[in-house]
């Protein structure tokens, strides 16, 4: 597929026009409904938007994103415009505000073309536990896609948009990119505004881009970065041009984790096909080391407890008291907050709802709440460490390619393992990035992912441009 | 005075008032926050707890919880977090209040309480921390539904707790007083127990006097005024005292004050303790309180009322009856302060204000800030007074209601036109005497026997004479040099 | 971790969803395995490790007390379950 720079030369030259371009990924979206990757096409006014487009780049009034068609996950707000995160409890939810994220795209005349398909409440890592259904990798459908922005990444691997905005608290961008082939980049904690992203794990998640290269995926991230006076946990940090991808002709210091690299749960053609990257990275005279990190096996409980904790507490607000679905059953106040959340949520939200609120209780608050939080300290300082005498942090995103459907969901702990590589990022608040590194001998795609310093997206960005010519020339 | 059963207990009392602040939008959201408005007409996504929203911390807020801190002698801490206390409710749209649990802005202060027989007591704070708000709930208007209007959730609010220093329902009352007083003065809160900006909850036990251990607490709430809150206090240490000496124990419970039937009742909550799962608040960043900020709210801080009132006392020389009367409001402190920039007569500005003012605005259901005369103009009339031209009740019952009526004037031309001003010109009341006098021999005689009273008749009969005009006094002096001899 | 019926009941009643029969089973099997694997944790010392609260360093994000009004009543009402044009409405309660 073009990325956005060809294809706004081609609608500058007249090749082809924005409205042109909705109408064929429409059609493609329609063609290919299989995959079930959109809940909500919004074909009528993406088309108008997409005339008044048209015009603004004809009057030379176009923006940043000028005409670049973009999927939004049902996790993020947009005014007026249906929101869902795949679960009954939200079903017919119209919302009153759009996110930052959504403005900003707006503002620079992106056209918004539906809301995605996703694990609910963005729980899950192979989108198999949404209210709409699963949605099918592209590349084999009868594997999944990845989650939880399963849907986001599959509207892009397929071609039915330009690029879509996804969420990612534990992986839920990277890991499903790593799984379809696509560029999925998770900012710095701080880096993007969650104002309107309905909340999961608040100190996990970030909006972030999924697309086909990365250039646009930098773009989009010039575009979403930066504080908004809403939500007061975005950073101040300044937003810098991540479009210029220069090479930096210097050698840089890669590391990579042992215990990552070693780990028996590891497929052995992606080790491999890792420590070739490593060599050819070498050979263009950077430096590939290894790195203790001995918490691996720490870093998913210590994001279970974590992450279900905040979602226990943000996911009370769906009650049926000033939205959403309620019980049609009759009795009293306490009722209808039981049967409606129990009716509306999804066997793995409650899961996790009643993880965090066995975590959280005044019993067990030590046991598990604190002593998670020490230990991601210990996480976050450790790979603070490694980030300064490194420049990145070399991975495996995923410790294999797309599985099978229903291999992994009888068992929540196995489901939770396929995160293991991905985590890291969210419990330090590092940004990180998963590009496409090449195919597995079974025919599916798998990603290498980058770890960058905390508002390193710049830098991280340049590489990753190098990188993916390494990769795949 | 007999020991009754009662005087072997020690009741053991602590109070919560909750306060909300006078801030123009709420605690952690930009809504407006006006009393009285429509329902649901002051709300918006934050505070109805839509998804995919925010808090942002509202910096007046915290400026006017410090501000009662340091009113409140306490230490303002340095680095603050927030929580979330975690529970469902129909008034909770999240399903959470963001509150502060470990890390309370103000702590370890106090302050001093003075009971109706003027004894003063100490009362400690523990605490004072930032919240919000919950929504408000109808339940009388529909048979099946409670109704809920989402206006107050988000308003901000500070909580006091006090260590249970309380040993009386009046001290209880002595307290609350204060504390309203206090927020008003502060421009804090308007302190409407009735229109709940201003809450009180108590924890009550009784102990043998004597003994260390607490007794069990009983939680009493839903005191909706200040005698109220003495009287359910009341009500329940007796109770309770009742009860253990009819050998039975003391439940745990919450309770609620029955105003019409002057007692409480347990409100039979199912659940023993509900455990709010209190977590930091992820959403919102530590807020660091400096000393400069400290510095410049206390710099900003107005005279409490009790440093106002020994002021008056100090400096106007006023009594400590006086001073509490005129410093129980502030803008009276503030309007009387004014009067005596333009009259040296304190004591006369102090009477006027506690009398001819105060019952003005009684009789037309004003406040000062609505009553017509300014503080210069009660000085004109004060003196007129002091200077002969005007007795006392010519000017409290005929020219101040005029003067009120007509407040472009001045006192003086007031008073002329009214005819008001009084002879007191010796040589012109003189004459009148004598003709009084002359007037009624048999008097004269039953005054000269023993009858003394009739010094009123004589007096009546020279202001009849002048028209009211002569000078009360120097016709008293007059008629009675002239009779004593 | 061994969890109980009882603490399955106590904590579906925190969280306000409830399990009835099969499914009641099924979510004290889940708690029981998440659990334990969650205990893993305690294989690390954290002695004298203070936990991490805040992921970002910024303190003191404070907005100004200005009022701005972004919907209207109309709109706070919308998405309302059961209402009527000036309240929302829920099945009638005892106040705590």
């Amino acid at each position: 597929m073009a990325d956005y720079k060809q294809y706004k030369q081609q609608v500058l030259s007249g090749e082809t026009t924005v409205v042109r371009t909705v109408q064929d990924f429409l059609a493609k979206a329609i063609q290919q409904k299989h995959l079930n990757a959109f809940i909500e096409l919004w074909g009528e006014e993406s088309l108008m938007r997409a005339a008044q487009i048209d015009l603004q780049i004809a009057e030379g009034k176009g923006g940043k994103l000028a005409g670049m068609v973009i999927a939004l996950k049902d996790n993020i707000c947009y005014k007026g415009h249906s929101v869902t995160n795949s679960s009954k409890i939200l079903k017919g939810f119209e919302s009153l505000y759009s996110s930052t994220v959504v403005e900003r795209i707006i503002a620079e005349g992106a056209v918004i073309i539906g809301r995605c398909n996703c694990d609910e409440f963005a729980m899950g890592a192979s989108n198999e536990t949404s209210a709409y259904g699963p949605v099918l990798n592209a590349r084999d459908n009868t594997r999944v896609p990845g989650g939880s922005s399963g849907g986001c990444t599959v509207a892009v691997q397929a071609g039915m948009c330009h690029a879509a905005l996804g969420s990612d608290t534990g992986g839920s961008i990277r890991q499903p990119a790593a799984f379809c082939g696509q560029v999925g980049f998770k900012p710095s904690y701080g880096r993007v505004s969650r104002w309107g992203l309905l909340s999961y794990g608040s100190s996990f998640d970030q909006i972030g881009p999924i697309t086909s290269n990365i250039y646009d995926c930098a773009l989009l991230m010039e575009v979403i970065s930066g504080t908004d006076g809403k939500d007061a946990t975005a950073s101040s940090n300044k937003v810098e041009d991540y479009t210029d991808l220069q090479a930096s002709n210097k050698p840089l210091r890669f590391a990579y984790l042992d215990t990552c690299l070693n780990n028996k749960g590891l497929d052995e053609e992606l080790r491999t096909q890792s420590f070739a990257i490593f060599e050819q990275l070498k050979a263009l005279g950077h430096t590939v080391e290894t790195v203790e990190f001995p918490y691996l096996d720490y870093l998913v409980p210590a994001y279970y407890v974590l992450t279900t904790a905040e979602a226990s507490s943000n996911l009370s607000r769906y009650q049926g008291l000033t939205y959403g679905y309620r019980t049609e059953e009759k009795g009293d106040l306490d009722s209808l907050f039981k049967k409606s959340r129990s009716e509306g949520f999804g066997r793995e939200v409650k899961r996790r709802i009643m993880l965090g609120t066995f975590v959280l209780t005044s019993d067990f608050y030590d046991a598990y709440y604190t002593k998670a939080q020490k230990v991601r300290r210990l996480i976050q300082e450790s790979t603070e460490k490694i980030l300064e005498s490194y420049d990145f942090i070399i991975t495996p995103t995923t410790p294999s390619t797309a599985f099978k459907f229903g291999e992994k969901t009888k068992d929540p702990v196995a489901m939770y393992l396929a995160d293991i590589f991905t985590v890291q990022a969210n419990l330090s608040g590092h940004p990180a990035i998963s590009i496409p590194a090449g195919v597995h001998s079974n025919g599916m795609p798998w990603g290498i992912q980058l770890m960058g310093k905390q508002f390193g997206e710049k830098k991280l960005f340049s590489f990753s441009e190098e990188l993916s010519k390494i990769v795949s020339p | 005075m007999e020991e009754s059963i009662y005087d072997k207990y020690e009741p053991v009392i602590g109070l919560e008032v909750h306060s909300q602040l006078l801030t123009n939008s709420k605690a952690f959201c930009s809504d407006p926050i006006e009393y009285g408005a429509l329902p649901n007409t002051q709300v918006g996504v934050i505070s109805l707890g839509h998804p995919g929203t925010l808090p942002f911390h509202n910096k007046a807020a915290v400026d006017l919880s410090i501000k009662m801190g340091l009113a409140c002698n306490c230490h303002i801490r340095e680095v603050n977090h927030y929580a979330r206390k975690n529970y469902f409710y129909a008034d909770l749209p999240k399903g959470y209040q963001i509150t502060q649990d470990k890390t309370p802005i103000c702590f370890d202060g106090f302050i001093d309480i003075t009971t109706k027989d003027g004894v003063t007591k100490r009362i400690g704070i523990e605490r004072i921390h930032m919240e919000e708000d919950s929504g408000k709930s109808m339940h009388d208007q529909d048979v099946f539904d409670s109704l809920i209007d989402y206006n107050r959730a988000g308003t901000p609010l500070m909580e006091i707790v006090t260590h249970p220093d309380f040993r009386t329902g009046e001290e209880a009352y002595a307290y609350i007083s204060l504390i309203r007083q206090m927020v008003r003065y502060l421009d804090i809160s308007d302190g409407n127990m009735e229109e709940g900006s201003l809450r009180c909850d108590a924890n009550i036990s009784v102990r043998i006097k004597g003994v260390e251990k607490f007794g069990t607490k009983v939680e009493v709430k839903n005191m909706n005024s200040m005698r109220n809150v003495q009287r359910a206090i009341d009500f329940e240490i007796k109770r309770q005292i009742d009860l253990i000496e009819a050998g039975e124990t003391i439940i745990s419970d919450t309770r609620t004050f029955d105003a019409q039937k002057n007692l409480t009742i347990s409100m039979r909550s199912k659940e023993a303790a509900n455990d709010y799962r209190y977590f930091p608040e992820p959403d919102l960043p530590p807020l660091m309180v400096g000393r400069d900020w400290v510095a410049r709210i206390k710099e900003q801080m107005p005279e409490l009322p009790a440093q106002l009132a020994a002021r008056l006392i100090e400096e106007y020389n006023i009594t400590a009856y006086d001073a509490q009367v005129i410093t129980e409001l502030k803008e009276t402190a503030y309007y009387f302060l004014e009067i005596c920039k333009h009259t040296n007569n304190y004591k006369s500005a102090a009477n006027w204000l506690m009398g001819a003012v105060k019952n003005y605005m009684n009789q037309q259901a004003v406040e000062l800030k609505d009553f017509p005369l300014k503080a210069a103009q009660l000085a004109e009339i004060i003196k007129l007074i002091d200077d002969g031209k005007l007795s006392n009740s010519a000017a409290s019952q005929v020219l101040f209601p005029a003067f009120c009526n007509k407040p472009e004037s001045n006192a003086a031309a007031l008073a002329q036109e009214l005819n008001l001003i009084q002879e007191s010109d010796e040589g012109s009341i003189k004459p009148m005497v004598e003709a009084v006098l002359a007037a009624w021999p048999d008097k004269i005689m039953e005054y000269k026997a023993g009858k003394k009273n009739l010094m009123g008749l004589f007096v009546g009969e020279v202001m009849k004479r002048s028209q009211g005009k002569a000078d009360p006094k120097l016709t008293n002096k007059l008629l009675m040099e002239l009779l004593d001899n | 971790m061994e969890i109980t019926n009882d603490a399955i009941d106590k904590l579906a009643h925190l969280a306000r969803l409830e399990f009835n029969g099969a499914d009641k089973e099924s979510i004290k099997q889940d708690l029981t395995q998440i659990t334990a694997f969650c205990e893993k944790l305690n294989e690390i010392d954290t002695t004298g490790v203070e936990p991490l609260i805040y992921m970002s360093t910024e303190t003191n994000i404070l907005r100004d007390d200005i009022i701005v009004e972004e919907i209207t009543h109309a709109e706070a009402l919308k998405n309302a379950p059961k209402k009527d044009s000036d309240y929302f409405r829920v099945p009638k309660f005892l106040d705590k």
